[in-house]
């Protein structure tokens, strides 16, 4: 069984020349270790993105005032009212809810614990718009959102900072200097792709918002849920006719008002996540080839040395066939040992950074494969294109090779 | 996997050259290292291979190994041009009929004296113990025994030279090449070596062809070739030669083949 005494024969050389293995095997494993956890990354990012465009709710779009040219904050384009939402839920074809929200920072305190979050006033139609789901608890009631009750609705994190395990039902927080009752709480959606805590926020009742806490009667902005049959840009066109309307504005002049569609964020969002895929992709790219130069340099370095093996045994009988299937068997089982050990130390590196960022991990099986391919396929080229060429001169030649 | 060549009638020579030539480089760079050699080789002969540095020897022995091509001439193995021969054929060739010692040693680097005597037995498919119990049979017969262990390394240049021929004759081949076999060695130990080579010519039959610089290991041959600039200048016998008897006893009987 000569196939088997070659086979044997790899792994004695293997051995016998361990740090040229070690070195080899090295360069598959940082090119698989690189690519796999890159990618796994990448794919977290972007899945967690998808995670939360689909978390801010389908189909919505927010009306702000202001204008494309010049910023909400230095225009002095005017506020919405509580009119102008109800006009846009109940006279736009196609709006299945539409939410008020005007906020302020403030502090939450509850017995001896305070938090500095962010309250809102809205009703009930931020919830759907939103897509919250609530813990426990219920919504605002049609008397409390009329009256301006006060009464609110907490998010997790504001939850686990004032209330930590117990249970926050019925609790009276003070929100600046209103004594609210809690009646529900939401679950959590995590931190959004910015990094911002989309949990941290308490919700009341606009008007109560409004009386208490703003002084005015003001609307910042409104968030609109469409309807799955009609499109959002038909939406956005009526409610830009809509609000030109309400607001007077002439033929002639520009919109004081924007009319964002979640879905353009969306798009730019995967651009970004496309791009920081590419960017990973790249990187990974670099460290395969780097990867690939390290076995080539170990490769050329002991070309002297193998070249010389391999007149040898060709000059005792070997041929060139028995010669190739044991640098292909060395280099077989150098890079699949290196590609098992990659893809061991990527899983587990993307594992650990994916909890390190908080990002999804993402298990790939297909770019496993794919970088385990490609490293054997970097293992072996080097490993046997070398000692083909060698295999192929004149004994005597490969002998006096230097 | 067919162990076999072609290996021609046994009524032919072994080795038979006609007008062989080896020339290196070109143009003005050309060395013309073998310019014409004639010498016909029987089987069983004990032949030592004389002449001053580059005069052509240590090319002769490679092209006689197989290891080299001519690029003039013919060479003939048992009456088949190797011209003729593929490479494949050229190396089942040396696996089955040859046993080279090289000048340099060529053993293999980080390699136990044992494993580099058996690395010829691992091309011929032998067993690992077959292989195991004739190397060390092969390093017992050069004085080896108790080195096995060592590599090549941790080894004398003698011990080296030693393994050499171990790995040269342990596949029992019909022709063994040694190019200055005692050239690292000291003059007892050179005779021991001759005296192994002559065991192995006269009592199975191996045709030796060997280099040597030395008369005193020349006299041990039953032939002596002279080279002079790629030429062969003087061919004597020994007025003692017997070899011609050992040729008729091994034409049908082949050594290692079993
Ligand atoms: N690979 C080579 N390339 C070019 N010239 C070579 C090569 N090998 C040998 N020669 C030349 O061929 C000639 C014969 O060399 P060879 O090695 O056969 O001599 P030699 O008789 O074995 O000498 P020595 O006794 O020193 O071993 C020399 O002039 C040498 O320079
Ligand atoms: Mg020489």
């Amino acid at each position: 069984m000569i196939l088997w005494a070659t086979f044997l024969m790899a792994l004695r050389e293997i051995r016998r020349n361990a740090m040229r293995s070690v070195l080899t095997t090295l360069g598959v494993v940082i090119g698989v270790a690189a690519v796999i956890a890159m990618v796994t990354l990448g794919e977290g990012a972007t899945a967690r993105v998808t995670g939360e465009i689909s978390g801010l709710g389908r189909n919505m779009l927010i009306v702000v005032p202001g204008s494309a040219r010049r910023s909400a904050a230095i225009s002095n384009a005017a506020p919405f009212d509580r009119d102008d939402v109800r006009a846009i839920a109940t006279e736009v074809p196609g709006v299945r809810a539409a939410a008020p929200s005007a906020s302020r920072p403030i502090l939450a305190v509850y017995g001896n614990k305070n938090w500095s979050t962010i309250v809102t006033g809205s009703d009930n139609a931020f919830f759907d718009v939103r897509s919250w789901t609530f813990l426990a608890g219920r919504r605002f009631e049609e008397a409390e959102l009329l009256s301006g009750a006060p009464v609110c609705v907490i998010g997790a994190t504001v939850r686990k900072e004032l209330f930590g395990a117990t249970d926050p039902i019925g609790a009276a927080i003070r929100v600046r200097n209103v004594a609210c009752e809690v009646v529900g709480h939401l679950d959590s959606k995590g931190r959004s792709t910015f990094g911002d805590d989309q949990d941290d926020f308490v919700v009341m009742p606009l008007v109560t918002f409004q009386r208490r806490i703003a002084g005015n009667d003001d609307v910042a902005a409104v968030f609109v849920s469409a309807d799955d049959t009609v499109s959002t840009e038909e939406v956005q066109d009526r409610l830009e006719i809509l609000m030109r309307q309400r607001r007077r504005i002439g033929p002639a002049d520009e919109d004081d008002f924007l009319v964002r569609d979640m879905k353009e964020i969306t798009r730019v969002l995967e651009t970004a996540t496309g791009v920081l895929t590419t960017l990973l992709g790249a990187i990974a790219a670099v460290s395969l080839l780097v990867g690939g130069i390290g076995i080539m340099n170990v490769m050329l370095v002991s070309v002297t040395e193998r070249t010389r093996e391999i007149g040898v045994r060709l000059a005792i009988g070997a041929r060139e066939r028995e010669v190739l299937l044991q640098f292909l068997v060395e280099a077989v089982v150098l890079s699949t040992l290196g590609g098992l050990l990659g893809i061991g130390l990527g899983l587990a590196g993307s594992y650990g950074a994916a909890r390190a960022l908080s990002l999804p991990f993402v298990f790939l099986p297909q770019i496993i494969v794919i970088a385990f391919v490609f490293s054997a396929i970097v293992g072996i080229a080097f490993g046997f294109f070398p000692a083909r060429k060698a295999a192929r001169l004149n004994p005597i030649d490969a002998l006096r090779y230097e | 996997m067919s162990g076999r060549t072609r290996t021609g009638d046994a009524s032919f020579p072994l080795i038979e050259l006609r007008d062989v030539e080896r020339v290196y480089g070109k143009a003005e760079t050309e060395v013309k290292a073998l310019a014409g050699v004639n010498l016909v080789i029987e089987e069983g002969e004990f032949v030592a291979v004389m002449g001053a540095s580059g005069s052509g020897k240590s090319t002769c022995m490679n092209i006689l190994g197989c290891l080299d091509v001519p690029t003039g001439g013919e060479y003939r193995f048992r009456g088949v041009d190797v011209r003729t021969l593929s490479r494949d054929q050229l190396a089942l060739l040396r696996r089955h009929y040859l046993g080279f010692v090289f000048q340099g040693f060529n053993l293999l680097a980080r390699t136990s004296a044992l494993e580099n005597v058996e690395l010829p037995l691992v091309y011929r498919g032998i067993s690992a113990r077959e292989r195991r119990a004739r190397a060390m049979g092969a390093l017992d017969r050069v004085g080896l025994l108790g080195r096995e262990k060592h590599t090549p390394a941790e080894l004398s240049g003698g011990q080296q030279q030693r393994v050499a021929i171990a790995r040269a004759i342990v596949s029992d081949p019909k022709l063994v090449l040694a190019d200055e076999p005692t050239g690292n060695l000291d003059s007892v130990k050179s005779v021991e070596i001759m005296e192994l080579l002559t065991r192995l010519n006269r009592g199975h039959g191996i045709t030796i062809v060997m280099v040597t610089h030395e008369p005193e290991m020349a006299a041990f041959a039953s032939r002596r070739v002279h080279f002079r600039d790629g030429r062969v200048e003087r061919d004597e016998r020994s007025a003692t030669s017997d070899s011609g008897a050992f040729q008729t006893l091994s034409v049908e009987q082949p050594i290692g083949t079993a």
